[in-house]
């Protein structure tokens, strides 16, 4: 067996940086709005694009850091 | 429809001649034993971060999401978006627990997350449960791709008088069924590459050039009503669309998972850092699955709808038939041939892949484990190529003979279902507190009230849940499984105290990462 048996199963603080985007996606009254827009796209179109890609920063932090 | 559009048919038809070559083809590809099920159903097991970012991907988003997504903004607006947050929280869940569930799997042999049930609660009435909602979940899913590859060969004027009208439907399923029974996994797996990359050139495609056709995206925005532009603020007595959109998304996520082929892909990649990489990388796809969501928009800003061209197949397909609408209006022959053979191919690499893992399901749990208890490696693959077949033909004849709005129905309701399993597999590989009776009938309590809400709800998927005068609106799928759940915690110590436990043939070691 290689090393990765031996540590310790289970829990990470790291993967308390998912809440957020649980917290900044799911929750409607953020950002059903038009404004602010940006470059004609309603606040609610963009806010959401942006949180995909937050949300895979966040996960390739979450991967790096609890990788070894 | 008059004409047939004969520069778009013939380039479709040479890249399904490509991807049907390259089907057949894949049979050779890392070989294995194609005698053996793991070979043959799971690729053997093989399948590194970047074929899993393509399998998985090729798998969640289906021709039918390319098509439905963008006809659900065209149609009703913003709440289509939900499509966005669900496959931002799906990763998470992708990260945390299935690694561990690869990893027990893999362990132990398991193919299918019945097996992992049986093996873990060592409850053979438990594990049926789980393969039969699998498979009922599945069976509509593949009659919908139908749905999505009928939408784009009508597009391209192809009709024919009563059945003959089916005859491509059929020759493309009889293409799909040949070589994922010579092939298996293999043959989805190498088509979900050439398949991503048309979609992702259709998509950009459309996401680039539509808004310069069409003045920019403040142009394309202002031409939307404004009731479709965002969710309707909810009167003082309900959560309303609010609550509705939350729960769209949560709930789908929660289900994605659960569905036999999202599990067959998964369990198809060679470790379970693939899986994580893949959590940081499949992204990729929900970004562009928001942007497609924003191509219903622009079919409106477009007004294909009141375009007298298209009358006729938004007449037939109705919604759905925006996008096809959409690109014959806005590109030329030559690239609605590539765009409609990305939706088509699009549409072949998860029926694949979900009548793969529908045969996995009755192979291993139902047939191994109650009917032939000691097949051989070849009669156990056999048997599960011909399930694949016997499970498309049904698809293909439910999609021929039945109005397509119960297959959409039906979908929306395995939605509710498959959900039902959560307890039992996805919690299941975290804890094994659950009594495995409690579970069976938590499960059966999920499944009751999810079918009878829905009914209630008109066939929709959506429930007007009111608590003290107070209504949450909100996706079934969500509202049951947290009943299924609080029924299996109060039953789990009832049955702890009639009688014992089952064993359970996994330890903790198995799960670790």
């Amino acid at each position: 067996m290689d090393e990765q048996s031996q540590r310790a199963p289970g829990w990470s603080w790291w993967y308390l940086l998912f809440v957020i985007q649980f917290v900044a996606v799911l929750w409607p009254p953020f950002y059903n709005s038009v404004e602010p827009s940006w470059v004609g796209i309603p606040f609610f179109y963009w806010y959401q694009l942006l949180w995909v890609i937050i949300g895979a920063v966040l996960t390739a932090i979450v991967y790096f850091a609890t990788k070894d | 429809m008059a004409g047939v559009n004969w520069t778009a048919l013939i380039v479709f038809i040479l890249l399904f001649a490509f991807i049907t070559w390259l089907g057949f083809a894949a049979a050779h590809w890392r070989r294995g034993d194609l005698d053996q099920l793991h070979e043959w159903g799971l690729g053997g097991r093989r399948f590194g971060t970047i074929i899993t970012w393509f399998l998985v991907g090729g798998d969640l988003y289906t021709a039918y999401t390319f098509i439905a997504v963008p006809a659900l903004a065209f149609g009703a607006g913003a709440i289509a978006f939900f499509a966005v947050p669900y496959t931002i929280v799906i990763y998470p869940i992708l990260f945390l627990a299935f690694p561990r569930l690869w990893h027990v799997c893999h362990k132990h042999q398991y193919i299918t997350a019945a097996d992992f049930v049986r093996g873990r609660f060592g409850n053979r009435w438990l594990a049926l449960a789980v393969t039969i909602t699998g498979i009922v979940a599945t069976m509509p899913y593949i009659a919908l791709q139908l749905v999505g590859l009928q939408v784009v060969i009508g597009a391209m004027g192809v009709s024919g008088s009563g059945y003959t009208g089916d005859l491509p439907l059929v020759i493309a399923f009889v293409i799909l069924a040949a070589f994922t029974y010579s092939s298996g996994l293999r043959a989805p797996a190498s088509i979900a590459i050439v398949k991503d990359i048309l979609i992702y050139i259709t998509a950009f495609a459309a996401i680039i050039v539509v808004p310069i056709q069409l003045g920019g995206f403040g142009k394309i925005f202002s031409a939307i009503p404004p009731s479709k532009l965002l969710l309707a603020t909810p009167p003082a007595d309900s959560t309303g669309a609010y609550s509705i959109y939350a729960t769209l998304a949560l709930g789908s996520a929660l289900a994605l998972f659960l569905y036999p082929h999202s599990l067959t892909g998964i369990l198809s990649a060679s470790s379970g850092h693939a899986i994580r990489r893949n959590a940081a990388m499949l992204p990729g796809y929900s970004f562009m699955l928001g942007l497609l969501a924003l191509v219903g928009f622009f079919a409106i800003a477009a007004g294909v709808g009141s375009l007298p061209e298209f009358a006729a197949g938004f007449k037939q397909f109705g919604n759905n038939f925006a996008v096809p609408a959409l690109y014959l209006h806005s590109f030329p022959s030559w690239f609605v041939g590539i765009a409609f053979a990305a939706i088509g191919i699009g549409a072949l690499v998860p029926a694949a892949i979900m009548s793969i893992a529908a045969a996995n399901l009755y192979t291993r749990n139902i047939h191994r484990e109650f009917i032939n208890r000691n097949p051989t490696d070849r009669e156990e693959a056999q048997m599960a190529k011909w399930v694949s077949l016997i499970v498309k033909f049904g698809a293909l004849v439910f999609i021929v003979f039945v109005p397509s709005k119960y297959a959409i129905y039906m979908q929306l309701l395995g939605g509710i279902l498959i959900v039902q399993t959560l307890p039992s597999v996805l919690l299941g590989v975290y804890t094994r507190w659950f009594n495995d009776w409690a579970l069976l009938i938590g499960w059966a309590v999920g499944i009751a009230a999810g079918t009878w809400m829905f009914i209630a709800a008109d066939l929709t998927p959506n429930f007007p849940l009111v608590i003290g005068g107070f209504t949450f609106p909100g996706y079934t799928a969500l509202y049951t499984v947290v009943l299924n759940l609080i029924a299996t915690i109060v039953l789990t110590p009832v049955f702890n105290a009639l009688g014992g436990r089952q064993s359970d043939a996994t330890i903790a070691a198995d799960y670790l990462v």
